[in-house]
């Protein structure tokens, strides 16, 4: 199951990139698609039977409205903050807990995190965040984690827990 | 009409790129160089991508067009969190207008 | 449309300059590598760039290709900063 979602996955890789439905194309992205599943088939996909459940792709396409909204926002506040004759920064480096459990949601919430206003991670040491903040807003822990990670928890979890 | 798309898409991303390179030529170290940097630089060539994609229109070179965007996502944003990962280990001092470090005491 | 293109190629190349001047001055080494990242990003911009103008699409291989490379180079000189071997 694991090695034939890889399978299919870098198949369709190969053909979007190449964009032709020519025999040995075909057979060329076969084999080569063959090859990658029975190296990588036991690194990726713990549960492969989520990728069949459609409403996760549902929350997913929310999500990725979400995060173009957000990621537009981050760079017009790097503009302000850099353009600023006085440069108004405060930076500051804050630990924030997460409820998410899998390798795969916690990967997705970190890159969401990088790309978000002001804010870049910086390492996870068991259930806790590191973030690099460019101004810190507030001090107490309830009040920031909300600002930072309330926004994107809720999608991640429906489509990737 | 295409074209004008084209432009202004090509237009947007040059611009981004220009606030991310002015950040990482004047912000104080090396954490708000990284962070200014990346997000807009990544944005804008994405976006200059899409002009690309919008130019081609849907077919070989369009789909090139188009895979590169969440390959460069994920390439940059993992790139950055393991570039100041190291950073920090190697000992880089934060700016002196930093208030808070909760960092500190979780690598020792 | 062309012309108005290369003009906006020429201010890509020049903000390239800007990483150079970071990754010739910056005060410490990871400065330095910060600005490697940030150009290997840049050239895939530029990439696209010229790909456009000059209606030949192989152009944007070579920007996927280098922006993996880039991010193997990167991955590499982060794994130096923090002082671990390569296979850890």
């Amino acid at each position: 199951m694991r090695y034939l979602a890889v399978f299919i996955l870098s198949l369709v890789f190969w053909l979007l990139l190449t964009f032709s439905l020519k025999i040995p194309n075909l057979i060329i992205g076969g084999l080569a698609s063959l090859l990658s599943a029975a190296i990588f088939s036991d690194m990726y996909f713990k549960t492969p039977s989520k990728l069949l459940q459609p409403h996760r792709y549902f929350w997913f396409l929310i999500y990725l409205a979400v995060f173009i909204v957000e990621c537009i926002k981050a760079n017009f506040d790097v503009a302000y903050r850099v353009l600023h004759p006085a440069m108004p920064i405060k930076p500051g480096i804050v630990k924030i807990r997460t409820t998410l459990r899998s390798d795969f949601a916690r990967t997705i919430l970190a890159n969401s995190i990088t790309m978000t206003p002001g804010t870049i991670t910086v390492d996870l040491i068991g259930d806790e965040f590191y973030i690099h903040w460019i101004f810190v807003r507030s001090e107490d822990p309830e009040i920031y984690t909300g600002m930072i990670t309330g926004l994107f928890e809720k999608y991640i979890k429906r489509f990737a827990e | 009409m295409n074209d004008m798309i084209t432009v202004i898409l090509i237009c947007t991303g040059v611009l981004f790129n220009i606030f991310g390179c002015i950040g990482l030529i004047r912000l104080p170290d090396v954490y708000n160089r990284l962070q200014s940097a990346t997000k807009c630089v990544t944005l804008g060539c994405c976006s200059i991508l899409l002009g690309a994609l919008i130019h081609f229109g849907i077919g070989s070179a369009g789909m090139k067009a188009l895979i590169a965007i969440p390959i460069l996502f994920f390439s940059a944003t993992v790139a950055a969190h393991a570039l100041i990962r190291g950073a920090y280990h190697f000992g880089t001092g934060l700016d002196k207008r930093t208030v808070k470090d909760d960092y500190k005491n979780a690598v020792k | 449309m062309t012309e108005f293109l290369t003009v906006l190629l020429y201010i890509q190349i020049a903000l390239s300059a800007a990483c150079l001047y970071r990754i010739i001055i910056g005060p410490t080494i990871p400065d330095r590598m910060v600005g490697i990242d940030i150009f290997g990003i840049l050239v895939v911009g530029i990439c696209a760039i010229i790909a456009v103008q000059t209606e030949k699409s192989f152009i944007l291989d070579i920007g996927i290709a280098w922006v993996i490379l880039s991010f193997i180079g990167t991955l590499t000189l982060a794994k130096y900063l923090s002082g671990k071997k390569l296979n850890e």
